[in-house]
């Protein structure tokens, strides 16, 4: 156990503060060799990590690195260092503490390495490249603690499992280390305890005080909301009126586009000057830190952000969040209440704000969820393989190892526990020599075994080129947008599909100002400013989440009532006369609506599986629909239900889900399909078939790039079980086709459908047709209309094509 | 197979779906920028392990080709192979298959900016190639008459009708063929360079399924407005 110093003790006094039980209890385990704490957002859980630290380092004595520090936010390293400052000078301890992110100068971080201080703030991904160097056994030979923070939003994804490999790593090179994770309250805390500890040793876990019910309910607008559409622009003026009558208000988006198109349209509306900022993740460096600045300093009355804000900083100011738009998943729902009122044992006050008249149903089966305190979890696989493959190439870069010792390494976390030694020999295999069944590359392998059996890189140069590709994040490619001129100013990113769209003078959105699009030099949108025009809307990659499980049965319940009394009129009326000219939508049965609209023959199939479930039902309904020959040619896909539009109406939906035919349809179509591709886009680069990041690269002409599709396509045909294509399957299944809902959905109603065909769109349908994100089908229809559309352009351009013709057979 | 057939400089050319060039007349099937041993060659100057079928499935195409069109001659528009290396590198198996499609015909191989050389196969190499009214070299000259060439990987879409296809463009002058490799990028076809090449009027044949025809955009509003599936 680790006592308080005196002067701890004593600093304590002076502010008037009382150490939580909790954190006494964090210092009393402070042995322990995994340690996790859940507590609720403002239960002091970051400083409860650091005292045993600060405790440790008073005397002095430790020389180097002991404390490592790691967050999913480059903002929370740089907040938490202003944070840990404070009582560091007022108690005069020897401690120092740094950052180190992708923001922070070359300079800085060459010295880190040569001169490491005490206690060091980084993220899984800055951490990654450090244990990529040479000198990494030396930098963490002393070091004594890992605190990962923010563990259970680390956790869920992708770079959780490379921190943890890190960590593996790490304590290879100072064994003996002790590890702390820290979370919110989450709905399984054994399992993240066993991500966190080495495998197979137990983890401690100390549950802090939950705190009080929080203050949650549905904003009223005197306009209702509309029938699509995510953003809340609607509310504008309500949002405003509670931003004047609280301190500090945090508005939250799903999206970075809505966040800067409700920006926007807030400050168009904001007569009274009130400050008011906007943070996500796509604004450069400078923006995002001007913005902190100015929330710290407490000169910001309200701050419109994205998941960016989801954790950590502790604004203590804060005392209302507004959720804009439904929040999708209950967990994350109760996270973002708890950035409100940064205060101990205080209720937080949240207001929802439905995007949609669907949302608004929603959002009520969401505050009733959070009062009955169901989280809804969702089990985690094993580890990745793709991430593996690039632990070992970073492993490579640091110098040659044992593949045994490497191979003990890895299963010594907890994510990768379970890990075959075949697997891992494919790895290993993959990044050696891209692991094909043709043996094209025993010339030009990435590693080589020498005599004494390690492995090595065969071309020392290429760890550049593996450090630059280093991470697990997988955000569309983007691109940097900069005022124009020389040394412009950088505003932010947006997508480069978005940017290859624009042309010179179409106007956008971002960092809530309009600008005009000019020209892309080198890779940058060069962008001129624009106070007087309506903007095109910026779409910027927004990892859109589906709703839950548990959040769409309570939806699916909340339907089957006989009234809703505290829904709002609109919504109420709304959904009384979808019961008069349809009907309800049921747990245990199938809903689809079938009607023509616009020259179209529609089916609104009204599953709740979720948006990925949704999609994918979108592309099997179509591919048998297409057997069928009903021609269909597009669908979209919410959370809620999936509409297919094509040539030919739908009689008979129920042969449709047959589980078996859609199981089997799924086998066929996965090779072939959209979801697949992009999930290996996020595989192969991850893995490092993909290099997205090369050193000093000038394109000359775009002809020289071709689409991972194309990788995809030849991979497929040619080596089927290569293990980048196991692992996007297996990825696919569990991410984006979200397969697990879709047998969820027919588990629960077991082949019963109910066929409504309507004369004219129903309610709930009607608000399907205004929904963007269509997918359009390849197949006979669109081939169809594909020659009409080249037969109508060639007729209009009144040309005779010099009697070209297009002839069958040669 | 279907095909568009193209008046050209008084010839009649077809341009199949594969985005190969028929000249029936001389009994030719001409292709270009096939880019032969590309993953090789990333392997080597970058240590990227690209999938290295992409030799095996553009030869496939190929043979496909000359299978339907029965065509006696092949003449390859430059860039046959990523760099004259990777013509050296080739898996013996794909080495073997393109040495057996050479076989028992003219075969001609114009020299590009990739393949800059002769790369040790049969055939006869040209740095361009005049056959009748036609003369064939990789990259387009301004001013040419009766010119077919390759390089520049053209490729366009219709509004409305999914992503970009890779296509041939042709005014009256001059044909720019598409790049037949399996491993290619695209320019888009209203890219500046092409532009400055293409005079009017013009038209494209898009590959992929089937070829369509179509008259090669205008300056402004080029695949703009609103779209519907």
């Amino acid at each position: 156990m680790t006592a308080l110093p005196p002067s701890f003790e004593h600093w304590f006094a002076t502010r008037g503060w009382s150490i939580h039980p909790h954190q006494r209890e964090m210092l009393a385990r402070a042995d322990a060799p995994s340690l996790m704490l859940i507590a609720p957002t403002g239960g002091g859980k970051t400083l409860a990590g650091f005292l045993p630290t600060l405790a440790e380092l008073a005397d002095g004595a430790h020389k180097g690195l002991h404390t490592l520090y790691i967050s999913p936010l480059k903002a929370l390293a740089t907040d938490i260092r202003r944070n840990l400052t404070i009582p560091i000078e007022e108690m005069d301890l020897p401690i120092r503490v740094e950052d180190r992110t992708g923001d922070t100068k070359q300079t800085a971080k060459k010295r880190q390495r040569a001169d490491p201080p005490q206690i060091l703030l980084t993220t899984p991904e800055s951490l990654a490249l450090l244990i990529s160097y040479e000198d990494a056994p030396r930098i963490f030979a002393g070091l004594q603690r890992v605190i990962v923070d923010e563990i259970h939003a680390l956790a869920e994804g992708k770079r959780g499992d490379q921190l943890m490999l890190t960590l593996g790593r790490l304590e290879t090179l100072s064994p003996g280390l002790r590890r702390v994770g820290l979370s919110a309250t989450v709905d399984d805390p054994d399992a993240l305890a066993a991500q966190l500890a080495r495998a197979p040793d137990p983890c401690e876990i100390i549950v802090a005080d939950p705190g009080p019910d929080p203050d949650i309910s549905m904003l009223h607008t005197e306009a209702p909301p509309p029938w699509a559409g995510a953003g809340g622009a609607y509310a504008v003026r309500e949002v405003l009126a509670q931003v004047k009558q609280h301190k500090t208000t945090l508005i939250f988006h799903n999206t970075r586009a809505q966040a800067e198109i409700f920006f926007h349209k807030l400050w168009l509306a904001n007569e009274d000057d009130l400050p008011i900022g906007i943070h996500h993740g796509s604004l450069s460096r400078q923006v995002r830190a001007n913005v902190e600045a100015a929330m710290v300093a407490g000169e910001l009355k309200a701050i419109v952000c994205t998941g960016s804000l989801d954790l950590g900083i502790d604004w203590g100011d804060v005392d209302l969040v507004i959720q804009i738009g439904a929040p999708k998943n209950v967990k994350r729902l109760v996270q973002r209440i708890g950035r409100a009122n940064h205060q101990y044992n205080a209720p937080s006050k949240a207001l929802l704000v439905p995007a949609n008249r669907f949302e608004v149903v929603e959002c009520m089966a969401a505050l009733e969820a959070v009062k009955a305190r169901e989280l809804d979890g969702n089990p985690k696989g094993p580890g990745p393989l793709d991430v593996l493959c690039q632990h070992i190439m970073i492993t490579a870069c640091a110098g040659p190892f044992d593949e045994d010792a490497l191979f003990a390494e890895v299963r010594g976390v907890g994510a990768y526990a379970g890990i075959s030694r075949a697997q891992f020999d494919d790895c290993l295999d993959f990044v050696a020599t891209g692991g094909y069944a043709l043996r094209a590359y025993d010339k030009w392998k990435r590693l080589l075994q020498r005599p004494d059996g390690l492995w090595q890189l065969r071309d020392p140069r290429s760890a550049l080129r593996i450090r630059m590709n280093i991470g697990t994040i997988q955000d569309a490619d983007m691109l940097k947008v900069r005022m124009r001129g020389r040394g412009g100013r950088p505003l932010g990113e947006v997508e480069e599909g978005f940017a290859s769209s624009l042309t010179p003078g179409d106007t956008f959105l971002i960092g809530g100002q309009v600008v005009r699009y000019e020209t892309l030099r080198e890779m940058t949108v060069e962008v001129t400013r624009r106070a007087d025009r309506e903007p095109r809307i910026a779409t910027y990659a927004g990892a859109k989440m589906p709703t839950s499980a548990q959040l769409a049965h309570r939806i699916l319940d909340t339907l089957q009532r006989p009234d809703w009394p505290e829904l709002p009129r609109h919504t109420r009326d709304w959904l009384h006369l979808q019961r008069e000219v349809s009907q309800m939508p049921q747990r245990g049965r199938i809903l689809v609506e079938t009607f023509e609209h616009d020259g179209r023959h529609h089916a609104c199939f009204h599953t709740f599986a979720g948006r990925h479930a949704q999609q994918t039902l979108g592309l099997l309904l179509t591919r048998r629909m297409e057997t069928l020959g009903l021609h269909p040619l597009g669908f979209v896909g919410t959370d809620y239900a999936t509409l297919v539009w094509g040539l030919d109406e739908l009689d008979d939906p129920a042969p449709l889900f047959e589980a078996h035919e859609l199981r089997e349809g799924l086998e066929g179509w996965l090779t072939s399909n959209a979801v697949m591709k992009r999930t290996f886009r996020g595989v192969a680069s991850i893995a490092g078939l993909i290099e997205k990041n090369l050193p000093q690269v000038r394109k000359t002409g775009r002809q020289a790039t071709f689409s991972s599709d194309i990788l995809y396509d030849t991979l497929a045909k040619y080596d089927p079980e290569h293990l980048i294509l196991r692992v996007t399957r297996q990825e696919a299944m569990r991410g984006l086709v979200d397969f697990a809902r879709v047998e969820e959905m027919l588990e629960r109603t077991k082949g019963r459908v109910d066929l409504v065909r309507a004369k004219r769109p129903t309610p709930l349908a009607a608000a399907m047709l205004l929904e963007r994100d269509r997918v359009p089908v390849a197949g006979a229809g669109r081939e169809r209309l594909a020659e009409e559309e080249a037969a109508r352009l060639l007729k209009e351009s009144g040309l005779a094509a010099f009697g070209a013709a297009t002839i069958a057979g040669v | 197979m279907n095909a568009i057939e193209i008046p050209f400089q008084g010839e009649t050319l077809c341009a199949l779906a594969s985005g190969a060039l028929f000249w029936r007349a001389r009994d030719l099937l001409i292709v270009s920028d096939l880019h032969l041993g590309k993953s090789e060659r990333i392997a080597r100057r970058r240590g990227t392990m690209l999938p290295p079928y992409e030799t095996r499935a553009t030869l496939e195409r190929l043979a496909a080709d000359l299978a339907a069109t029965q065509a006696g001659d092949v003449l390859c528009l430059g860039d046959s192979f990523d760099d004259l290396d990777a013509a050296k590198g080739l898996d013996p198996e794909d080495r073997t298959h393109l040495v057996s499609l050479i076989q028992g015909r003219a075969w001609h191989w114009v020299e590009g900016n990739h393949d800059p050389g002769p790369a040790g196969l049969p055939g006869e190499h040209h740095a361009e190639l005049t056959l009748g009214p036609l003369t064939f070299r990789h990259i387009a000259e301004p001013g040419a008459q009766g010119e077919l060439s390759g390089h520049y990987h053209p490729k366009l879409g219709l509004p409305g009708c999914g992503g970009t296809r890779p296509c041939f463009l042709f005014d009256t002058d001059r044909m720019i063929l598409p790049a037949y490799g399996a491993y290619t990028g695209g320019m888009p076809a209203t890219a500046p360079e092409l532009r400055t090449l293409i005079g009017s009027p013009a038209f494209a044949v898009l590959t992929g399924t089937k070829p369509l025809l179509v008259p090669y955009p205008a300056r402004a509003g080029t695949g703009r407005g609103r779209r519907r599936f």
